[in-house]
């Protein structure tokens, strides 16, 4: 099985050990791994903006560097979505549509094409997790509050293979964190507050670590929960499930 | 071009490939629970939603409930309560402004829904429009066997009548417009009392 | 004018109203949530009454004629209106026939997308709104903030300050309980006293030509019943093909809205009592042209539920009147620009897209779909902000070229290791209240070269 690692810009400039955990995380699993080096963006930072017409320089570089994978695996719920919902290309809508099928973001990836059933990691800590709207809403990782449906949670699942994680319940489970791109500057006041809000849930709840399939609404909780002073750190999901250690930084 | 045809044209102009509507079939032709459950299931949801709900074998029965207070006024569309209350009937033509001071309202209500607990009211059981809104305080009279367990089978119920006016009513006159804090007796009545007839 | 990001920032000045505001509709939404969970088969019911409205859509030329048809003979007058100045005028006429001076009226977003009070109170026509949130906002010269609860925006002691002011209220009374009681007595002598009462229409009937008023207070039955002439103003898109399908909204408007099972009053009018009149005004104002949009045409399904404003995150704290229009939150977001898209270019903008509005949506209308697609249109029509568009080609740039990329982020990273106040500044709106991520050593990329290739 041949696997395109799709890293999303502000994830390798930003986060590289979430990055280089996905990539020992597959490697684990028996997954052969291929880093295209040429890629850049979802485009989704101008999509979102109204700009997705300025996003067929990144299209074009996303389909070069993943049409020739079995599957692209990317440790972004929210890029992932983005891909799957708004890929083209002017030299061959066959290849974009093909990606747009066979991209996985990390967790689903686990769950659903390698049904991995343990994990050899350990976390002995309060987790609260965050439902990135995207990857819950829009990927379908877990099921929504708002629908009459039976529960599931893909990330829950996985934490559970790992040893001494305590999830931490939270009094509101898929509240958007307020990240939103662009969002995040140009409504700066609603962003910020709902920023507060969510941290301060998880914080009320106990947890000492903030985790989520997305980088981006960690960051955004990150920037967050640094200015407020607060101990809780926030870890994308795949360190977890990789057994976290200290690599570079 | 009038303003109707012009609408009418843009319209038509603008509405996409003509799509059937669903069949809501399945609904209406559900199993029905049982009866007992049905008429507990009325009970609880009338309770949540702030009316009282009283058993009673017979009308005359009803009036063992009534707490008149003399000098007040009472209308009733029910025959067997003519010796408590004033009939309605000679409301029916008249100004609606004659019907401000009334204290209680008693009615018969066609039949009752259980997942809402709302009663159908038709015009003629009013004996006048306005008269289950602007009284002091409601009751309404329904028979056990005439509760159905939701909408499509009370829409089914009415299905060829034809009513001026008709209205499901469940609850007292009721808002929560000031900090979501639910105040009953809003514009209409302050208080629904329901009869079940159980015989 | 301002904008949705201005008018948020203001309201956002008083943390502890914002967090009172967002725990008070949130509390509507979990009554939603509980209420709708109690149907085993809500997201078939879901599904069933947006495919029923798809219907009315498709074929709504002919669902107008019909409707029209029956009301007719059920002997009420039918009026059609193109745009707010017409529904108005048609309103002003039928007041000015009868000689009437005096209105009261129920709760209608129509009208207040009209803005039919002013225009009224310009030819001297006194209107009284008799919904006691939109009597609380009246009294208070302010539009409603959201288009189920109008007045969630005020708290209490404001309320008994406008009723001391107005109602003769005692001073500093703020129980909800004895305000709502003072309400009810000023309103009886109004529903007494006026001749005409006009009401709004939650859904009409083709195949019956009646229509059906939903209320919890009962007001707007007090005045229909109480008046001689009753004015219904409903917007084209209302209609509902049989009466049957009234089951299928029924049960899901106010789950959806309240997490009531249903209002206390849902009243069927089909004919004018006995010596009354009643008039029906039909308005497109700007409808048939969003039935045109395929994109935005699934928005005229909406029944007016208000489940996308109170589970919305960014409309729970930043209220409804940031939004600037009759219609706030998402729903408005993805209305008010058919109606003008300069004024309301920012709108579709005032949302994280996180889709929550779209799963509680009782018409299944994909809400935060279509607030994207407003972004591509706004910004194709010209509408958008000029520096921004100025970083974006900057940012499309750099992300489509890799060796751009490269060099940027490692000057990115440069930067804000070794000169943090050249990003941590206040001109940086992320800065204001968080701080920048810790700038790692080396990307990713350049981690994978060393350690893989």
């Amino acid at each position: 099985m041949r696997v395109g690692l799709f890293i999303p810009c502000y994830v390798d400039q930003f986060y590289p050990n979430a990055a280089i955990a996905t990539l020992e995380l597959l490697e684990k699993l028996g997954v052969e791994v291929g880093y295209p080096a040429r890629q850049t963006c979802c485009g989704q930072p101008m999509a979102n903006s109204g700009y997705e017409h300025l996003t067929d320089g990144c299209n074009e570089l996303f389909v070069d560097n993943f049409a020739e994978y079995e599957y692209v695996v990317s440790p972004s719920g929210s890029c992932t979505l983005h891909i799957k919902e708004h890929l083209h290309t002017h030299n061959d809508e066959q290849k974009a549509l093909g990606i747009r099928k066979k991209i996985y973001e990390l967790t689903e990836f686990l769950t659903d094409i390698l049904k991995i059933e343990k994990l050899d990691a350990s976390f002995p800590h309060r987790v609260g997790l965050h439902q990135s709207c995207h990857g819950q809403r829009g990927l379908k990782l877990a099921q929504m509050t708002e629908l009459t449906a039976n529960p599931f949670s893909k990330p829950v699942t996985l934490l559970n293979m790992v040893k001494g994680v305590e999830i931490v319940p939270l009094n509101r489970p898929d509240e958007c964190c307020g990240f939103g791109g662009t969002f995040c500057v140009a409504e700066e006041a609603v962003s910020a507050k709902m920023g507060k809000d969510r941290v301060a849930d998880h914080i009320q709840n106990g947890a000492e670590y903030i985790t989520a399939a997305d980088l981006s609404c960690l960051m955004h909780m990150e920037g967050i929960l640094r200015r407020l002073k607060s101990p809780v750190k926030v870890i994308h999901i795949a360190e977890i499930l990789n057994g976290v250690k200290e690599t570079v930084v | 071009m009038t303003t109707r045809e012009k609408i009418l044209a843009n319209v038509r102009k603008s509405q996409p490939p003509l799509v059937t509507a669903p069949d809501i079939f399945l609904w209406e032709n559900r199993q029905q629970a049982e009866a007992s459950t049905v008429l507990e299931t009325f009970k609880t949801v009338a309770g949540n939603v702030g009316s009282k709900v009283i058993s009673v074998e017979s009308i005359a029965d009803i009036k063992n409930h009534l707490n008149i207070l003399p000098g007040t006024r009472i209308l009733t569309s029910v025959p067997e309560l003519f010796d408590v209350a004033d009939d309605v009937a000679p409301y029916q033509n008249a100004n609606p402004h004659q019907l401000e001071n009334v204290e209680l309202a008693i009615l018969q209500a066609e039949f009752g829904v259980a997942e809402n607990s709302a009663l159908w009211v038709t015009e003629k059981q009013m004996g006048t429009r306005v008269l289950p809104f602007i009284c002091q305080h409601l009751a309404l009279v329904v028979n056990a066997g005439d509760i159905v367990a939701d909408m499509h089978a009370a829409y089914q119920r009415t299905q060829g009548s034809d009513h001026s006016f008709a209205t499901f009513i469940a609850g007292p006159s009721k808002t929560a417009d000031i900090e979501q804090s639910l105040v009953l007796g809003a514009h209409g009545p302050r208080s629904l009392n329901i009869f079940v007839l159980t015989t | 004018m301002k904008d949705h990001a201005a008018l948020s920032e203001a309201f956002n000045k008083d943390e502890q109203r914002v967090n009172w505001h967002d725990e008070t509709l949130w509390w509507v939404r979990q009554k939603r949530d509980k209420a709708s969970h109690q149907i085993p088969d809500w997201e078939e019911l879901r599904e069933a009454a947006s495919q029923i409205k798809h219907n009315v859509l498709s074929d709504l030329g002919n669902y107008l004629e019909q409707f029209e048809k029956q009301a007719i003979n059920n002997g009420i007058s039918v009026h059609w209106a193109a745009d707010a100045k017409e529904h108005n005028d048609i309103v002003h006429g039928i007041l000015k026939r009868h000689g009437i001076t005096q209105m009261v009226k129920s709760k209608s977003m129509l009208t207040e997308e009209c803005h039919l009070n002013h225009f009224l109170e310009e030819q001297g026509i006194n209107v009284v709104d008799s919904d006691l949130g939109e009597l609380i906002v009246q009294l208070a010269k302010e539009p409603p903030s959201h288009i189920v609860l109008p007045c969630i925006h005020k708290k209490k002691e404001e309320i008994g300050d406008i009723f001391h002011e107005h109602l003769g209220s005692e001073k500093g009374e703020s129980d909800p309980q004895i305000l709502t009681e003072t309400a009810r007595i000023h309103l009886r002598n109004t529903f007494l006293t006026r001749r005409a009462a006009l009401t709004g229409v939650n859904f009409a009937v083709a195949e019956t030509g009646e229509f059906v008023v939903c209320t919890n207070e009962g007001n707007a039955d007090m005045g229909a019943h109480l008046s001689d002439v009753h004015i219904a103003s409903m917007g084209i898109e209302k209609l509902i093909p049989q009466r049957k399908h009234l089951s299928v909204f029924l049960r899901l408007l106010t789950r959806s809205a309240t997490g009531q099972p249903i209002t206390t009053y849902s009243s069927h009018f089909k004919r004018p009592r006995p010596g009354q009149e009643m008039h029906i005004v039909l308005v497109d104002n700007g409808r048939s042209i969003q039935l045109g949009r395929e994109d935005f045409r699934n928005s005229l399904k909406c029944i007016r539920c208000g489940a996308c404003m109170n589970t919305c995150p960014v409309y729970r704290r930043s209220g409804g009147h940031s939004y600037h229009t009759a219609v706030a939150g998402p729903i408005g977001s993805i209305l008010a620009p058919n109606l003008d898209m300069k004024q309301y270019a920012d709108l579709p903008f005032a949302s994280t897209l996180c889709g929550s509005c779209t799963n509680v949506c009782p018409v299944k209308i994909d809400i935060h779909d279509q607030l994207y697609k407003w972004r591509q249109v706004i910004i194709k029509e010209g509408y958008g902000d000029k520096k921004k568009a100025t970083a974006m080609q900057a940012m499309a740039y750099t992300l489509s070229s890799p060796k751009v990329y490269r060099i940027a982020g490692k000057a990115g990273r440069l930067v804000m290791k070794y000169a943090p106040f050249a990003v941590n500044n206040s001109l940086n709106p992320w800065y204001k209240q968080r701080d920048m991520p810790e700038p790692p050593k080396e990307s990713f990329g350049e981690w994978y070269k060393k350690n893989r290739s």
